[in-house]
């Protein structure tokens, strides 16, 4: 304003046109700005964003020139100098009002489209760690209805001949059903608490399939507090029992061998196979994918469940990355 | 009436062991924790019924079923099989979801009393044999042995009569089904008709050949020349992508 002022005084205007004419138009120009960086709040274009500040910018001038010109003619009706100079300075006026305007739009343009960036980017991250908690929670509770149905079958079984096997597997079927429902607490469970629960399942398929079934855990007391996520270790034993019992007959003997591996817990789950009719190679298949996929969104690794064949053996090994302090939320 | 009950849970058989106790002249001739002691145990005894799970080591009921000569009437016990209920419903058979009740179970009897069911487990069969779980195996009789056949490994299979004919690196067996259902469900693994008469894994070829008119003739990596007719070349081409 002031250097309008002055280049006005230069251009022989007297004091009170030159002070009112910069008033006037710089007041017009920032409520000019105003509206537009104000409309950029509530509408922010989106294609041809360029073309769009470019015709604002050039309206809003044009209008801006009207308006000032109309204003200085209504306070000051007959000045034959200053109208003159006026005249003559149209161009620059013009051009100067342009340029603010459109760095101004411009501005805000950029400003809000990065606003509005940011709160898309904070609703995304948002919505992908709820997506992956259902999932992880999902993947955790995953329980087989093949299952549930036959151990409730050998429950109505014994009812019959010995009904206090049947009670007390019915307890062990409603912890280990409770153990499936636990939500959010305890994400991370100690190999000791782990093992108690797979202890339960194992009771309940040797209830089931009776001599056929046998099971070896070997371990060392000091691994015991080592910690892996939730109900982990269950669906893989699960896994491998499966695999034994319907690719074999007669007794089957599935063996999980936990030790500590630098800073590591590696399980180890073996299951008989027969490699004539399987073919188990295939990606890890078998109902792993699940466990791998759990693997994945926990650490974002994908070499921590590897499979291989051992003789007759189907050997799944599983890596769980021991964090001192800080554990990734599940 | 003999009836012999196939389960591989020992509890399981247990149960419909004491139900059948209040049948008036049921007579349990046998039990058995597999297919295998289940094929013996249906020629020894030629019964009237059988109590069948589906879920059992190394071959399924169904497989056992296919591999039966003149199947008896079965009544079909699971826990949980969503292609095998649906297989039972298209066909009539009936079914006892575990654990089911005395009641329920009296009344699959008096079913199996009022029309006895052989001719619709045929149907059941062959519906069966359409489950993803029975699709990548085929089940054969290798004289008194029973082999089960991953189809990646087959060469081949040729039509002979009212049997096919498979052809593996490990021998050729015969199996009681038409073509037309092995070139449907073998159709996601690479097998393609060729011929009226052969079903190739298409993996193996090496080779094609014109030969005569409008025919081909193709060289499998076995060594085994096959012929290939003008429909046979189209679906080739098709599938091959030449």
């Amino acid at each position: 304003m002031l250097l309008q002022y002055i280049m006005l005084k230069q251009l022989k205007i007297d004091e009170l046109h030159a002070i009112t004419d910069s008033i006037v138009s710089n007041a017009l120009l920032a409520i000019c700005c105003f509206f537009i960086s104000n409309n950029m709040k509530y509408y922010v274009p989106r294609r041809e964003k360029y073309w769009y500040i470019l015709v604002v910018s050039l309206t809003a001038s044009f209008l801006w020139m009207l308006a000032q010109q109309g204003m200085m003619w209504m306070i000051f009706p007959e000045s034959d100098n200053y109208s003159e100079v006026i005249h003559e300075s149209w161009a620059i006026r013009f051009g100067a009002g342009y340029l603010l305007i459109s760095s101004i739009s411009m501005f805000s343009l950029l400003w809000y489209s990065q606003q509005e960036q940011k709160e898309m980017d904070t609703r995304k991250t948002e919505s992908e760690r709820l997506s992956k908690d259902a999932e992880l929670f999902k993947l955790r509770q995953q329980l087989q209805p093949h299952f549930l149905f036959n151990s409730l079958n050998s429950i109505s079984a014994l009812t019959g001949s010995h009904p206090e096997k049947a009670r007390h597997m019915i307890q062990q079927l409603s912890d280990f059903l409770r153990g499936t429902l636990r939500k959010d607490e305890q994400q991370w469970n100690s190999l000791e608490e782990e093992l108690k629960y797979l202890e339960l399942y194992l009771e309940i398929e040797k209830v089931r399939f009776g001599h056929r079934l046998q099971t070896e855990i070997n371990y060392q007391e000091e691994i015991l507090s080592m910690k892996l996520p939730a109900l982990l270790l269950q669906p893989v034993v699960e896994n491998a029992i499966k695999f034994g019992l319907y690719d074999t007959t007669g007794e089957i003997l599935i063996k999980l061998d936990a030790t500590n591996d630098g800073n590591n817990l590696k399980i180890i789950v073996q299951n008989p196979f027969d490699p004539e009719t399987s073919q188990p190679l295939k990606g890890t298949g078998f109902g792993l994918s699940s466990i791998q996929r759990r693997l994945f969104l926990l650490y974002a690794r994908h070499d921590l469940l590897t499979t291989r064949i051992d003789d007759e053996k189907f050997v799944t090994t599983i890596l769980i990355p021991q964090m001192d302090e800080v554990k990734p939320k599940i | 009436m003999k009836v012999i009950i196939i389960d591989d849970e020992p509890l399981a058989r247990g149960i419909v062991k004491e139900y059948l106790q209040s049948i008036p002249d049921a007579e349990l001739v046998a039990e058995c924790e597999d297919g295998f002691e289940g094929i013996k145990a249906i020629q020894q005894h030629r019964p009237d019924l059988i109590f069948l799970d589906i879920q059992m080591p190394k071959i399924n009921g169904f497989e056992m079923l296919e591999l039966l000569e003149g199947p008896p009437a079965v009544i079909f016990t699971t826990a949980f099989d969503e292609f095998a209920i649906k297989a039972f419903e298209s066909n009539a058979v009936d079914y006892l979801l575990k654990p089911f009740s005395k009641e329920r179970f009296e009344k699959a009897i008096q079913k199996y009393l009022q029309h006895q069911n052989s001719q619709q487990t045929q149907q059941l069969i062959d519906a069966a044999a359409q489950s993803p779980s029975q699709q990548n195996r085929v089940v054969v009789k290798d004289g008194s042995k029973i082999k089960i056949i991953p189809v990646t490994k087959i060469d081949y299979l040729e039509a002979a009569d009212d049997y096919v004919k498979i052809v593996t690196v490990d021998g050729t067996f015969l199996k009681k089904r038409t073509m037309s259902f092995f070139e449907q469900s073998l159709s996601a693994y690479h097998f393609v008709r060729v011929h009226r008469s052969y079903i190739v894994n298409t993996q193996l070829i090496t080779r094609i050949d014109p030969y005569e008119k409008e025919n081909h003739l193709l060289l499998l990596t076995t060594g085994a020349k096959l012929p290939v007719s003008k429909t046979g070349y189209a679906k080739l081409k098709e599938v091959l992508g030449i």
